[in-house]
């Protein structure tokens, strides 16, 4: 067998049984809508740390550390601290938001909205915001997708069947078999990404270098000011690390399939012993971040900072391997992407479709419009991914500036009684629009500090003391 | 636009002791970015900065175990109080 077709083999095998996993994970069982999204609340600490672990560590992480380590150097390290700090806020919010939705009966973020503060209005709008930030973030994913297979596989897959097949694959996996899919395609997933980057990380540095040690060395004597920040870019200095790491570790459980994953859990206590040991977790990054450094010295003046990690993997490793990591890659985008689609089908059908336009639907067939969505949005993400630009990623960050202005609402809202409705509002509106234009008008970041953590202490000021200001 | 039946969810406050554990990380690992971001010293082969979050990816942890048992064992007292 030529290379080429090894690396193919090995890739297949490892996306088809992704696909079988998740696709036998809740085929048995009668597929209700609470079984669908949030697991019937019945999830344990392994799963549940395998889901939300599973719909962290996206491409984005993959190819996204370490094209950053790569093409900016120093700023990357953001990433190490961010995730880290997202687990310490998690603690206080996620074991308490848990509470509140099973007495409530929640499955999505938008019911927190709508129930906490009586508003459909509110809630409906929470629920446009979080479907619109999702669509950047699944379109890397399926992106993401498009280049790990074609560069893991020597070309032999172009990026558009690639997309096709896996989008394919996890529509598959979703409409039948809901979040119990997602979390155990997730366990494959987190199986081979640990694996794929602790090899990736030891491993180049070893083969090239002799060692992790003199790769550094080598890195520190050559190129020094690439470790620091603001590494390689003109303005992401100690202003906009301080801002963006308190602006994404706070968003972080903001975007809205983070409230589907908490509502997994079987327990509080669940959440919260998953939060003391979630950081751990962050190290494998470190070992990501290894090897985008040492693509700096091995495989400099890449247009595309993101095709970094494969092209060092490749040159270093055998094919089957790289067929390993190609698969791993795959799945890396697969599983956040199809998490995305769920829970956008749910909030559009349970919560913009039917208290909307039918309130008298039942939830059986909340559930299977909710199915039907699927299938819907996976064609339109598709279809984007297929023909829209590469302007994708700076979206994405719009995304993330987006999601965190529902933060003051979430965090007031479950611990301070006299949290207004109109108040949290009026910020969290101020909050979005202000993102959106900064972010759009090219002024991110403004003053040195990153534009959505601007908006997100204008939308904090504004709930506070609106809510304050009257009795 | 108030719901007559709304239910006000408030949920229980956690202890100071925890709060004070959790912010540390929010110390070692984003305000004091000014103090620790350079290459040198280079220890166990990695730049200085790396090595800081790395090690204080592993004191978050620790901090944030203390946070449990201290959260646990006050629901405890309050639950035997009441």
């Amino acid at each position: 067998m030529s290379a080429t077709s090894v690396c193919l083999a090995v890739i297949a095998g490892i996306v088809a049984g992704g696909g079988v996993v998740g696709f036998l994970a809740g085929v048995r069982r009668k597929m209700d809508l609470e079984q669908w999204t949030v697991g019937g609340r019945g999830f344990g600490a392994v799963l549940v740390f395998l889901l939300m672990a599973g719909e962290t560590y996206t491409t984005f992480a993959f190819l996204g550390a370490s094209g950053w380590a790569y093409s900016r150097g120093g700023p990357a390290l953001y990433v190490l601290a961010y995730l880290t700090l997202a687990y310490t806020v998690s603690f206080f919010m996620l074991p308490q938001l848990w509470q509140v939705g099973r007495r409530h009966q929640m499955q999505t973020q938008s019911d927190f909205f709508g129930i906490r503060y009586g508003n459909k209005y509110l809630a409906a709008f929470v629920c446009i915001v979080g479907i619109v930030c999702f669509i950047p973030y699944v379109d890397l994913q399926i992106t993401g997708v498009g280049i790990i297979l074609s560069v893991a596989s020597f070309d032999a897959i172009g990026r558009a069947p690639a997309m096709v097949i896996c989008v394919l694959v996890l529509v598959g996996f979703v409409f039948t078999s809901g979040v119990r899919a997602v979390a155990w395609v997730s366990v494959v997933k987190d199986v081979l990404m640990v694996v794929a980057a602790v090899c990736i990380g030891i491993g180049i540095p070893y083969i090239h270098f002799g060692g992790i040690g003199p790769m550094f060395s080598a890195l520190a004597a050559s190129k020094p000011a690439h470790l620091t920040m603001p590494g390689a870019t003109a303005n992401l200095g100690h202003a906009w690390y301080i801002s963006t790491v308190l602006l994404t570790s706070l968003g972080f459980y903001m975007w809205p399939h983070a409230f589907g994953a908490t509502f997994t859990a079987r327990s509080a206590d669940t959440l919260r012993r998953n939060a003391v040991v979630m950081p751990l977790y962050t190290l494998t990054l470190a070992f990501i971040f290894f090897a985008g450094f040492a693509a700096v010295l091995l495989v400099p003046g890449l247009s595309n900072g993101d095709l970094a990690l494969l092209t060092v993997v490749r040159q270093t490793f055998p094919p089957w391997f790289v067929g390993v990591i190609g698969g791993a890659g795959a799945l890396t985008a697969m599983v956040p992407a199809a998490i995305f689609i769920l829970t956008a089908a749910t909030l559009f059908a349970k919560n913009l479709y039917r208290p909307l336009f039918a309130p008298a639907m039942s939830d059986d067939q909340v559930a299977r419009l909710a199915r039907v969505m699927v299938v819907v949005l996976g064609a339109i993400s598709l279809w984007l991914a297929l023909f829209s630009s590469t302007t994708l990623v700076s979206l994405l960050l719009t995304g993330y500036a987006g999601v965190t202005q529902f933060f003051p609402g979430v965090i007031l809202g479950l611990y301070w009684k006299r949290a207004r409705t109109a108040a949290v509002f009026a910020g969290m509106v101020v909050g979005v629009v202000m993102a959106a234009f900064l972010m759009v008008s090219h002024h991110d970041p403004q003053f040195g500090l990153s534009a959505g953590f601007l908006a997100l202490c204008v939308n904090f000021a504004i709930a506070v003391i609106f809510s304050a200001g009257k009795p | 636009m108030s719901n007559p039946d709304n239910p006000i969810v408030i949920a229980q406050k956690p202890g100071v002791g925890a709060v004070l554990l959790a912010s540390a990380p929010f110390f070692g690992m984003c305000f004091s970015v000014p103090l620790w971001d350079r290459v040198h010293p280079l220890l166990f082969g990695l730049p200085f900065n790396l090595l800081w979050l790395i090690g204080w990816i592993v004191i978050s942890t620790l901090c944030l175990a203390g946070a449990y048992r201290l959260e646990t064992a006050r629901e405890k007292r309050q639950a035997d109080t009441q």
